[in-house]
């Protein structure tokens, strides 16, 4: 049970306390990132004390929804961890993982926050000195970042409550879930899409779907105009325009009331959900 | 026994432990404590000096027991190791054993923020919080229990696949064996002679393959291959393919695979494929094997060659002792191998075996120190032989020479005048022609000098290699293989002959380089681990899985095509069913599911993101 006792390596410098510390998730598999996090501790290796992990059976786990969920409450940094690739104790999942950090790293710059708050790392079992230093690397590029302005600013929640709701559109879930195999075996008729292609296809759709996600997310206490919606978003009215038609037609969208001329349009909530 | 119903409010006891002072030297482990108890539901909470002892876990039973506690969280070490201690001693106070929360204190936190008491006090406050926001939300599971045909598939029929076959079959279970050659063998069919023994590779293992070929419950099946394996631990359906015949349908329990290696064919490396006289190892070993050497008086040995981070990364391990070998044949059969081609009689006849090693290494301690004095008359003539007229040479980078018999066979080489020269990997030595001489030029580590010297053959040692087909077989086996191209076990040093999917072995070459006594060894462990479940007749499938809800599915298949275990299948009405025995629970599906129908049992969402928004939670 006891270890034995080795001399204490020094303990990283972190700020002096009272000072704000960066609160950081890791999400870590059971199999080489969680294991490598125990070697890590055995071999005691140090690094700062921000990170509080999560253990799930495999990175392919994390669906951009826990994650982009986590930004929205207010993480300051989520750190992903799965074994190397070809190295996963379940075969792909990390190749998947690879896929759904990629729409995760779209959406975050989409909404307005620092992509690089989001890190995906192999680390494997064998690894316990690299996940010190990713750690620690890591505490200290989100120290540099700041805290989250997610929780402070108003329309920066609602930008990534909308890259939320996006990562759960059928659309969206789908691209990301076949793209590995559209890469590699095509589509249903045989074709096979180059992987610049494909990522093109997926970056368009992102960017589509962020977009209306972020209308009816702004949308929702609030009828607002065409104009106003396009000021707020940072996107041309006329997309905004093309935008609406869609989302009334899917009938998630309805006209609420004219202000002068301009008709304004208000999120449809169904039943008692949100 | 009856378990404790989830419906009811969560009563949580906290067991935190000091694990003596490996936690609680470095965190204030009773303010940890006190902390817990005013959390939410929590009904119960202590620090214990060591969790994991009798006193510990009587602590936990009494806990379950007094406080009517119904979700159990020990705050300790790390659920990699001491997760099923915890969960046993649940059950066995009659709580579900998905009831049980484990927070790491110290391999991710105490060990690791050693200097930081206060700071790594928080940390574990925060932990214990967030094992509470998940045990809050946990649900009782039960195990589904899956029969276990008692029949066994063992693919491959070199050393490994034969001693494993036999093993199985020895123990009462009926076993087939799959070997794509005419004959059974593998790789040792290459081989001329084995080292440390006196016999050829072909009589050596001949015992063996009488014995597979004796065996009633092995059925053999040469010429043939696994054309498609389909199912789950306890009932898999595999199909054999025969040349020439039907294929066979056959319902098996348990696989072992062992498919063997390939020896790495150094292509534009040292002149191999240039120059005449440049063979691989094993190409000696054949041309041994069929005395059709040509004469040879001068051989270079170059090691290492595609290997330890040039073509691939690993040590090939087996490759030291071949050469050193084959070198010790080369000096003992001078005569014989000049008269190879009109002599009879083997080479392996002619090689002496002393049996006296610690003499020899006196003799040889005896003329080192008669060198040192200067007595070089003396010495030299104690080595006059066949080794004053033939050269052997071993370039190599380090003589991995590992062991009790393999260091003595180095020291006989040595004794023996072959020479053993070092090369860094950045000056290897160079084969070239001049006129119609092979050479070899190397730098001299030692004399710093470059050195030229003519030689009759290069022996290039090269790695043993994946097969060609393990990326296939991986795919219809549904088991990983490594980065360099071997499959991976489910543990490397816990579990070295399992595959993380249940009821699938591995044994031989195939999983690395091996010598024939590991591949042995690994096989009779494999055959012995496959033994366990079909001995018992049945296995419990562990309750981490995804299930679909068919009110949300819509029958598009995604979750089918991203299985890495073909544990998807669409049912009757068109939906995505989870064959449960077959999944392993990775959540690739859940996470992909475009209609969000999937979730993972025991890792729902709802629970991850409520542990990790306690983390969130600023201090209470």
């Amino acid at each position: 049970m006891a270890e034995p006792q080795r001399s204490i390596p020094e303990a990283p410098k972190a700020a002096p306390s009272g000072e704000w510390e960066p609160k950081i998730i890791g999400f870590l598999c059971n199999w080489c990132s969680y294991a490598g996090a125990d070697l890590c501790g055995v071999s005691r290796y140090q690094y700062p004390t921000n990170v509080r992990a999560v253990r799930v059976m495999c990175s392919t786990r994390i669906s951009p929804h826990l994650v982009l969920d986590l930004f929205t409450a207010g993480a300051d940094g989520i750190l992903l961890g799965g074994c190397h690739l070809n190295d996963c104790h379940y075969i792909s999942g990390n190749f998947y993982t690879e896929k759904r950090a990629r729409l995760m790293w779209k959406l975050l710059e989409d909404a307005g926050v620092e992509p690089q708050r989001l890190r995906l790392e192999w680390v494997s079992a064998s690894e316990g000195e690299k996940f010190s230093k990713v750690v620690t690397e890591f505490t200290e590029n989100i120290r540099k970042l700041g805290p989250s302005k997610v929780k402070k600013d108003a329309v920066l929640k609602s930008k990534v409550a909308a890259a939320d709701s996006a990562s759960e559109t059928f659309r969206l879930r789908a691209l990301v879930g076949k793209e590995l195999n559209l890469e590699k075996t095509g589509n249903v008729y045989g074709n096979k899409l180059e992987q610049a292609e494909l990522e093109k296809l997926i970056d368009i759709a992102t960017k589509d779907e962020f977009e209306r996600s972020l209308i009816l997310e702004l949308s929702k206490d609030k009828p607002r105009s065409v104009k106003e919606l396009g000021k707020i978003m940072e996107v041309p009215t006329d997309r905004v325009l093309r935008h609406i038609v869609v989302l009334r037609q899917k009938n998630m969208l309805s006209m609420d009331h004219p202000e002068g001329f301009t008709p304004t349009y208000k999120t449809i909530i169904i039943g008692g959900e949100e | 026994m009856a378990e404790k119903e989830n419906k009811e409010k969560p009563r949580i006891g906290v067991f935190v432990c000091h694990c003596g002072s490996n936690i609680g030297g470095f965190v204030d482990v009773p303010s940890v404590a006190d902390y817990a108890k005013t959390l939410p539901d929590v009904a119960y909470a202590t620090d214990n000096l060591y969790t994991c002892a009798e006193d510990g876990l009587s602590n936990i039973r009494e806990g379950i027991r007094k406080h009517n506690l119904n979700r159990v969280i020990v705050a300790s070490c790390t659920p990699r190791t001491h997760a099923p201690l915890f969960q046993a001693t649940c059950e066995s106070a009659g709580l579900n054993k998905y009831l049980f929360t484990f927070v790491n204190l110290r391999e991710h936190c105490s060990w690791v923020h050693m200097k930081e008491k206060e700071k790594a006090t928080q940390k574990a406050k925060d932990l214990v919080r967030m094992g509470v926001a998940r045990a809050r939300l946990l649900e009782p599971q039960t195990e589904e229990k899956v029969n276990v045909e008692p029949t066994g598939v063992v693919i491959g029929g070199g050393v490994a696949g034969m001693t494993a076959a036999l093993s199985l079959g020895d123990m009462g279970f009926p076993v087939h064996l799959v070997e794509k050659e005419a004959e059974l063998g593998g790789f040792v069919r290459n081989l001329n002679n084995l080292y440390v023994t006196e016999k050829s590779a072909a009589e050596t293992i001949k015992p063996l393959i009488d014995k597979v070929k004796a065996n009633k419950n092995v059925k053999l099946h040469l010429n043939s291959s696994v054309k498609s394996v389909e199912g789950f631990i306890g009932n898999y359906d595999v199909v054999i393919g025969t040349k020439g015949t039907d294929d066979l349908k056959a319902k098996v329990g348990t696989i072992v695979l062992a498919t063997g290696a390939l020896e790495f064919v150094p292509e534009g490396m040292y002149g191999y494929n240039q120059y005449p006289n440049v063979v691989t190892l094993t190409e000696f070993e054949i041309l041994c094997k069929k005395k059709t050497l040509p004469k040879l008086k001068n051989v270079a040995f170059v090691q290492c060659v595609g290997s330890r981070g040039q073509k691939v990364t690993y040590c090939s391990r087996i490759c030291c002792n071949v050469a050193i070998k084959n070198a010790i044949n080369i000096v003992d059969n001078y005569e014989n191998m000049l008269g190879l081609m009109e002599k009879t009689g083997t080479l392996i006849e002619k090689v002496p075996v002393e049996k006296k090693v610690p003499d020899e290494i006196l003799e040889r301690r005896r003329r080192r120190r008669g060198r040192e004095r200067g007595e070089e008359g003396e010495a030299e003539e104690v080595r006059l032989g066949p080794s004053e007229k033939i050269e052997v040479t071993v370039f190599n980078r380090d003589i991995m020479a590992y062991g009790v018999e393999h260091e003595l066979t180095y020291n006989k080489a040595r004794e023996k005048r072959v020479k053993f020269i070092r090369y860094t990997p950045e000056n290897p030595p160079k084969v070239f022609m001049e006129g119609n001489q092979l050479m070899v030029s190397y730098f001299h580590e030692t004399l710093k000098l470059d050195r030229t010297m003519p030689v009759d053959m290069v022996v290039l040692s090269t790695p043993l290699v994946g097969q060609l087909d393990n990326h296939e077989m991986s795919q219809m086996l549904k088991v990983p293989l490594g980065q360099e191209g071997f499959f991976l076990e489910a543990h490397v040093k816990l579990r070295p002959v399992d595959f993380a999917t249940d009821g699938i072995y591995v044994c031989g070459t195939c999983r690395g380089p091996a010598d024939i006594t590991e591949a042995a060894t690994q096989a009779a462990a494999a055959a012995s681990r496959a033994a366990i479940p079909m001995a018992k007749g049945y296995v419990q499938a562990e309750a981490i899985t995804s299930s679909v809800d068919e009110t949300k599915c819509s029958g598009c298949g995604t979750c089918i095509q991203v299985c890495p275990y073909g544990a998807l299948r669409k049912n009757d009405k068109g939906l995505a069913e989870v064959i449960v025995a077959a999944c392993k629970g990775c959540g690739c599906c859940g996470a992909t599911c475009p209609e969000m129908a999937i979730t993972m049992t025991n890792y729902t969402d709802a629970q991850l993101l409520a542990e990790a928004k306690a983390a969130l939670q600023e201090e209470v």
